[in-house]
Protein backbone atom coordinates (compact mmCIF):
# COMPACT_ATOMS: atom_id res chain seq x y z
CA UNK A 1 0.00 0.00 0.00
CA UNK A 2 1.48 3.29 -1.08
CA UNK A 3 0.41 6.87 -0.47
CA UNK A 4 -2.90 7.93 -1.92
CA UNK A 5 -3.04 9.89 -5.20
CA UNK A 6 -3.36 13.59 -4.62
CA UNK A 7 -5.63 14.58 -7.45
CA UNK A 8 -8.74 14.18 -5.29
CA UNK A 9 -11.06 17.14 -5.56
CA UNK A 10 -11.11 18.80 -2.15
CA UNK A 11 -13.25 21.65 -1.04
CA UNK A 12 -11.84 24.53 0.95
CA UNK A 13 -12.84 23.22 4.36
CA UNK A 14 -10.62 20.17 4.08
CA UNK A 15 -7.67 22.36 3.08
CA UNK A 16 -8.46 24.72 5.93
CA UNK A 17 -8.56 22.04 8.60
CA UNK A 18 -5.44 20.42 7.16
CA UNK A 19 -3.62 23.77 7.32
CA UNK A 20 -4.49 24.04 11.01
CA UNK A 21 -3.78 20.37 11.73
CA UNK A 22 -0.44 20.38 9.90
CA UNK A 23 0.74 23.53 11.68
CA UNK A 24 -0.03 22.09 15.11
CA UNK A 25 1.42 18.68 14.23
CA UNK A 26 4.73 19.95 12.89
CA UNK A 27 5.21 22.43 15.73
CA UNK A 28 4.32 19.71 18.25
CA UNK A 29 6.76 17.35 16.60
CA UNK A 30 9.58 19.90 16.68
CA UNK A 31 8.96 20.71 20.35
CA UNK A 32 8.97 17.01 21.21
CA UNK A 33 12.57 16.87 19.94
CA UNK A 34 13.48 18.52 23.28
CA UNK A 35 12.03 15.65 25.30
CA UNK A 36 14.83 14.25 27.43
CA UNK A 37 17.13 17.10 26.39
CA UNK A 38 15.56 20.08 28.15
CA UNK A 39 17.86 22.45 30.03
CA UNK A 40 16.10 21.75 33.32
CA UNK A 41 13.70 19.03 34.44
CA UNK A 42 10.75 21.39 34.79
CA UNK A 43 11.30 22.88 31.33
CA UNK A 44 11.67 19.44 29.76
CA UNK A 45 8.28 18.48 31.18
CA UNK A 46 6.71 21.82 30.25
CA UNK A 47 7.78 21.74 26.61
CA UNK A 48 6.80 18.09 26.26
CA UNK A 49 3.36 18.90 27.66
CA UNK A 50 3.00 21.73 25.19
CA UNK A 51 4.00 19.41 22.35
CA UNK A 52 1.31 16.99 23.49
CA UNK A 53 -1.28 19.77 23.59
CA UNK A 54 -0.44 20.67 19.99
CA UNK A 55 -0.58 17.08 18.77
CA UNK A 56 -3.97 16.78 20.45
CA UNK A 57 -5.17 19.80 18.52
CA UNK A 58 -3.78 18.33 15.32
CA UNK A 59 -5.67 15.10 15.93
CA UNK A 60 -8.95 16.95 16.36
CA UNK A 61 -8.50 18.75 13.06
CA UNK A 62 -7.27 15.64 11.21
CA UNK A 63 -10.25 13.63 12.45
CA UNK A 64 -12.61 16.32 11.19
CA UNK A 65 -10.80 16.55 7.84
CA UNK A 66 -11.08 12.77 7.49
CA UNK A 67 -14.81 12.92 8.28
CA UNK A 68 -15.38 15.54 5.60
CA UNK A 69 -13.35 13.59 3.04
CA UNK A 70 -15.17 10.36 3.83
CA UNK A 71 -18.58 11.97 3.58
CA UNK A 72 -17.80 12.79 -0.03
CA UNK A 73 -16.04 9.56 -1.06
CA UNK A 74 -17.93 6.32 -1.35
CA UNK A 75 -14.78 4.29 -2.03
CA UNK A 76 -11.67 4.22 0.17
CA UNK A 77 -12.06 5.84 3.55
CA UNK A 78 -9.20 7.89 5.03
CA UNK A 79 -8.26 8.08 8.69
CA UNK A 80 -6.47 10.78 10.68
CA UNK A 81 -3.36 8.60 10.48
CA UNK A 82 -3.48 8.49 6.67
CA UNK A 83 -3.58 12.28 6.59
CA UNK A 84 -0.70 12.68 9.03
CA UNK A 85 1.57 9.88 7.87
CA UNK A 86 0.97 9.36 4.16
CA UNK A 87 0.99 12.86 2.69
CA UNK A 88 4.17 14.25 1.16
CA UNK A 89 5.78 17.64 1.73
CA UNK A 90 4.02 19.39 -1.13
CA UNK A 91 0.66 18.41 0.37
CA UNK A 92 1.45 19.77 3.81
CA UNK A 93 0.12 23.23 4.62
CA UNK A 94 1.82 23.97 7.93
CA UNK A 95 3.19 27.47 8.43
CA UNK A 96 6.90 27.60 7.59
CA UNK A 97 7.83 28.78 11.08
CA UNK A 98 6.71 25.44 12.52
CA UNK A 99 9.22 23.41 10.51
CA UNK A 100 12.31 25.50 11.29
CA UNK A 101 15.00 23.79 13.36
CA UNK A 102 14.87 24.14 17.13
CA UNK A 103 18.35 25.59 17.39
CA UNK A 104 19.10 26.65 20.93
CA UNK A 105 16.52 27.23 23.67
CA UNK A 106 16.09 30.86 22.61
CA UNK A 107 15.27 29.93 19.03
CA UNK A 108 12.73 27.34 20.16
CA UNK A 109 11.15 29.82 22.57
CA UNK A 110 11.02 32.47 19.86
CA UNK A 111 9.33 30.06 17.44
CA UNK A 112 6.85 28.99 20.09
CA UNK A 113 6.03 32.53 21.13
CA UNK A 114 5.40 33.83 17.61
CA UNK A 115 3.34 30.77 16.71
CA UNK A 116 1.31 30.61 19.95
CA UNK A 117 0.47 34.29 19.76
CA UNK A 118 -0.80 33.73 16.20
CA UNK A 119 -2.83 30.73 17.36
CA UNK A 120 -4.25 32.73 20.27
CA UNK A 121 -5.78 35.50 18.16
CA UNK A 122 -6.69 33.02 15.44
CA UNK A 123 -8.64 30.68 17.74
CA UNK A 124 -10.17 33.61 19.58
CA UNK A 125 -11.93 34.54 16.34
CA UNK A 126 -12.39 30.98 15.10
CA UNK A 127 -14.69 30.26 18.07
CA UNK A 128 -17.31 32.25 16.14
CA UNK A 129 -17.04 30.08 13.04
CA UNK A 130 -20.39 28.99 11.71
CA UNK A 131 -19.06 25.43 11.53
CA UNK A 132 -19.84 23.85 14.91
CA UNK A 133 -16.99 21.36 14.91
CA UNK A 134 -14.39 23.95 13.96
CA UNK A 135 -15.75 26.26 16.63
CA UNK A 136 -15.62 23.53 19.28
CA UNK A 137 -12.01 22.62 18.46
CA UNK A 138 -11.08 26.29 18.58
CA UNK A 139 -12.68 26.74 21.98
CA UNK A 140 -10.84 23.80 23.52
CA UNK A 141 -7.55 24.76 21.90
CA UNK A 142 -7.79 28.37 23.02
CA UNK A 143 -7.46 27.40 26.69
CA UNK A 144 -4.28 25.45 25.98
CA UNK A 145 -2.83 28.14 23.73
CA UNK A 146 -3.50 30.84 26.33
CA UNK A 147 -1.01 29.09 28.60
CA UNK A 148 1.45 28.51 25.75
CA UNK A 149 1.58 32.24 25.02
CA UNK A 150 2.11 33.07 28.69
CA UNK A 151 4.78 30.41 29.19
CA UNK A 152 6.77 31.24 26.07
CA UNK A 153 6.33 35.00 26.52
CA UNK A 154 7.72 34.76 30.06
CA UNK A 155 10.75 32.92 28.68
CA UNK A 156 11.29 35.59 26.01
CA UNK A 157 11.42 38.12 28.83
CA UNK A 158 13.76 36.02 30.98
CA UNK A 159 16.17 35.54 28.11
CA UNK A 160 15.95 39.03 26.66
CA UNK A 161 16.25 40.80 30.00
CA UNK A 162 18.73 38.26 31.34
CA UNK A 163 22.45 37.90 30.90
CA UNK A 164 24.47 39.25 28.01
CA UNK A 165 24.63 35.82 26.46
CA UNK A 166 20.92 35.13 26.81
CA UNK A 167 20.07 38.48 25.26
CA UNK A 168 22.39 37.85 22.30
CA UNK A 169 20.83 34.47 21.69
CA UNK A 170 17.25 35.77 21.99
CA UNK A 171 18.09 38.65 19.68
CA UNK A 172 19.62 36.31 17.11
CA UNK A 173 16.57 34.05 17.34
CA UNK A 174 14.16 36.89 16.67
CA UNK A 175 16.15 38.10 13.68
CA UNK A 176 16.25 34.56 12.27
CA UNK A 177 12.52 33.97 12.77
CA UNK A 178 11.10 37.34 11.73
CA UNK A 179 11.03 36.66 7.94
CA UNK A 180 8.77 33.68 8.64
CA UNK A 181 6.10 35.66 10.46
CA UNK A 182 4.69 37.55 7.50
CA UNK A 183 2.90 34.63 5.88
CA UNK A 184 0.85 34.07 9.05
CA UNK A 185 -1.31 37.00 7.96
CA UNK A 186 -1.54 36.39 4.22
CA UNK A 187 -4.66 34.38 3.42
CA UNK A 188 -4.63 31.46 1.03
CA UNK A 189 -7.38 30.82 -1.47
CA UNK A 190 -9.03 28.31 0.87
CA UNK A 191 -9.33 30.93 3.62
CA UNK A 192 -11.23 33.49 1.60
CA UNK A 193 -14.78 32.12 1.65
CA UNK A 194 -15.94 34.60 4.23
CA UNK A 195 -19.58 34.72 3.17
CA UNK A 196 -20.02 31.30 4.71
CA UNK A 197 -18.37 32.57 7.90
CA UNK A 198 -16.52 29.33 8.51
CA UNK A 199 -12.99 30.67 8.08
CA UNK A 200 -11.53 33.80 9.62
CA UNK A 201 -9.67 36.64 7.93
CA UNK A 202 -6.06 36.34 9.08
CA UNK A 203 -5.37 39.90 7.97
CA UNK A 204 -7.64 41.07 10.78
CA UNK A 205 -5.47 39.59 13.55
CA UNK A 206 -2.16 41.01 12.37
CA UNK A 207 -2.42 44.16 14.47
CA UNK A 208 -3.31 42.18 17.62
CA UNK A 209 -0.34 39.93 17.04
CA UNK A 210 2.05 42.82 16.43
CA UNK A 211 0.87 44.66 19.54
CA UNK A 212 1.32 41.56 21.66
CA UNK A 213 4.75 40.76 20.24
CA UNK A 214 5.99 44.33 20.49
CA UNK A 215 4.77 44.53 24.08
CA UNK A 216 6.60 41.41 25.15
CA UNK A 217 9.78 42.32 23.25
CA UNK A 218 9.75 45.77 24.82
CA UNK A 219 9.50 44.30 28.29
CA UNK A 220 12.30 41.92 27.36
CA UNK A 221 14.35 44.99 26.33
CA UNK A 222 14.70 43.55 22.83
CA UNK A 223 14.32 45.37 19.53
CA UNK A 224 11.65 44.54 16.99
CA UNK A 225 13.19 43.78 13.59
CA UNK A 226 12.48 46.13 10.71
CA UNK A 227 9.94 44.81 8.24
CA UNK A 228 11.75 43.25 5.33
CA UNK A 229 11.09 40.56 2.80
CA UNK A 230 8.91 37.75 4.14
CA UNK A 231 9.13 34.04 3.30
CA UNK A 232 5.96 32.41 2.03
CA UNK A 233 4.50 29.47 0.18
CA UNK A 234 3.54 27.01 2.90
CA UNK A 235 -0.19 27.22 2.25
CA UNK A 236 0.49 26.16 -1.34
CA UNK A 237 2.69 23.27 -0.24
CA UNK A 238 5.97 25.06 -0.93
CA UNK A 239 8.25 24.42 2.03
CA UNK A 240 11.79 24.86 3.29
CA UNK A 241 14.30 22.05 3.02
CA UNK A 242 13.55 21.13 6.65
CA UNK A 243 10.10 19.62 6.18
CA UNK A 244 11.37 16.72 4.10
CA UNK A 245 13.61 15.53 6.92
CA UNK A 246 10.87 15.92 9.51
CA UNK A 247 8.42 13.84 7.48
CA UNK A 248 11.06 11.25 6.63
CA UNK A 249 11.58 10.64 10.34
CA UNK A 250 7.95 11.03 11.39
CA UNK A 251 6.44 8.92 8.61
CA UNK A 252 9.12 6.26 8.36
CA UNK A 253 7.37 3.59 10.42
CA UNK A 254 3.96 3.85 8.79
CA UNK A 255 5.41 3.90 5.29
CA UNK A 256 7.75 0.95 5.93
CA UNK A 257 5.21 -1.14 7.82
CA UNK A 258 1.84 -0.02 6.44
CA UNK A 259 -1.02 -0.49 8.87
CA UNK A 260 1.39 -0.95 11.78
CA UNK A 261 -0.23 -0.76 15.19
CA UNK A 262 1.26 -0.81 18.68
CA UNK B 1 27.17 31.44 38.60
CA UNK B 2 26.01 29.36 41.53
CA UNK B 3 22.87 27.44 40.55
CA UNK B 4 21.84 27.09 44.19
CA UNK B 5 21.65 30.84 44.59
CA UNK B 6 20.17 31.60 41.15
CA UNK B 7 17.52 28.90 41.23
CA UNK B 8 16.43 28.29 44.82
CA UNK B 9 14.31 25.37 45.90
CA UNK B 10 10.58 25.88 46.36
CA UNK B 11 7.98 23.76 48.13
CA UNK B 12 4.72 23.27 46.25
CA UNK B 13 1.27 22.92 47.80
CA UNK B 14 -1.79 22.01 45.73
CA UNK B 15 -5.48 22.19 46.57
CA UNK B 16 -7.60 19.66 44.77
CA UNK B 17 -10.96 20.54 43.24
CA UNK B 18 -12.84 18.94 46.14
CA UNK B 19 -10.33 19.85 48.81
CA UNK B 20 -10.30 22.57 51.41
CA UNK B 21 -6.61 22.74 52.16
CA UNK B 22 -3.43 22.91 50.08
CA UNK B 23 -1.46 19.69 50.43
CA UNK B 24 2.27 19.39 49.99
CA UNK B 25 2.91 17.95 46.51
CA UNK B 26 6.67 18.19 46.13
CA UNK B 27 9.42 20.63 45.37
CA UNK B 28 11.16 22.21 42.38
CA UNK B 29 13.77 24.77 41.40
CA UNK B 30 12.91 28.17 39.92
CA UNK B 31 14.43 31.63 39.71
CA UNK B 32 11.41 33.52 41.07
CA UNK B 33 7.85 33.05 42.29
CA UNK B 34 6.19 33.40 38.90
CA UNK B 35 8.48 30.80 37.37
CA UNK B 36 7.92 28.54 40.39
CA UNK B 37 4.17 28.72 39.89
CA UNK B 38 4.44 27.95 36.16
CA UNK B 39 6.80 25.06 36.85
CA UNK B 40 4.46 23.73 39.55
CA UNK B 41 1.56 23.91 37.11
CA UNK B 42 3.56 21.98 34.50
CA UNK B 43 5.01 19.37 36.84
CA UNK B 44 2.33 18.84 39.50
CA UNK B 45 -1.02 19.50 37.84
CA UNK B 46 -0.66 17.50 34.63
CA UNK B 47 -3.33 15.04 35.64
CA UNK B 48 -5.80 17.52 37.10
CA UNK B 49 -4.38 17.10 40.58
CA UNK B 50 -5.52 20.54 41.60
CA UNK B 51 -7.08 23.93 40.99
CA UNK B 52 -4.91 26.11 43.22
CA UNK B 53 -1.16 26.30 43.77
CA UNK B 54 0.90 27.78 46.59
CA UNK B 55 4.67 28.01 46.32
CA UNK B 56 7.00 28.91 49.16
CA UNK B 57 10.76 29.13 49.05
CA UNK B 58 11.99 26.17 51.05
CA UNK B 59 14.21 28.38 53.18
CA UNK B 60 11.13 30.08 54.63
CA UNK B 61 9.68 26.84 55.93
CA UNK B 62 10.72 26.14 59.49
CA UNK B 63 10.06 22.74 60.97
CA UNK B 64 10.37 20.84 64.22
CA UNK B 65 13.53 18.95 64.99
CA UNK B 66 12.99 15.15 64.90
CA UNK B 67 15.30 14.84 67.91
CA UNK B 68 12.87 16.95 69.91
CA UNK B 69 9.81 14.99 68.75
CA UNK B 70 9.54 13.04 71.99
CA UNK B 71 9.37 16.01 74.31
CA UNK B 72 7.29 18.03 71.85
CA UNK B 73 4.55 15.52 71.11
CA UNK B 74 4.57 12.52 73.50
CA UNK B 75 3.03 14.37 76.50
CA UNK B 76 -0.15 15.02 74.54
CA UNK B 77 -0.65 11.31 74.02
CA UNK B 78 -2.32 10.39 77.31
CA UNK B 79 -4.35 13.44 78.30
CA UNK B 80 -7.86 12.32 77.45
CA UNK B 81 -9.38 15.22 79.38
CA UNK B 82 -8.33 17.46 76.47
CA UNK B 83 -10.71 15.66 74.13
CA UNK B 84 -14.36 16.79 74.00
CA UNK B 85 -15.73 13.26 74.52
CA UNK B 86 -17.42 13.45 77.97
CA UNK B 87 -20.58 15.28 77.01
CA UNK B 88 -23.96 13.53 76.93
CA UNK B 89 -25.37 14.54 73.60
CA UNK B 90 -29.14 14.73 73.21
CA UNK B 91 -30.61 12.37 70.62
CA UNK B 92 -31.18 15.21 68.17
CA UNK B 93 -27.40 15.74 67.98
CA UNK B 94 -26.56 12.06 67.76
CA UNK B 95 -24.65 12.48 64.51
CA UNK B 96 -22.45 15.34 65.62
Amino acid sequence: MHSKPTNIDRNYLVDYTLHLADSSLIMGHRLSEWTGHGPMLEQDIAISNIALDLIGQARNFYQYAADIENSKNTEKKVTEDDLAYLRDTFEFKNLLITELPNGDWAQTIGKMFFFSAWQFYFYQKLIYSSDKQVSAIAEKSLKEVTYHVKWSGDWVMRLGDGTEESRERMDAAIDYLWPYTGEMFVPAQFELNHEQQVTIDVRSIKKNWLDKVKGVLAEATLTVPEDAWMQSGSKKGVHTEHLGYILAEMQYMQRTYPGLEW
Amino acid sequence: MDPQKEEPLWEVFIRSRQGLEHKHAGSLHAADAQMAIENARDVYTRRMEGVSIWVVESKYIHSTNPDEAESFFEPANDKIYRHPTFYDLPDELKYM
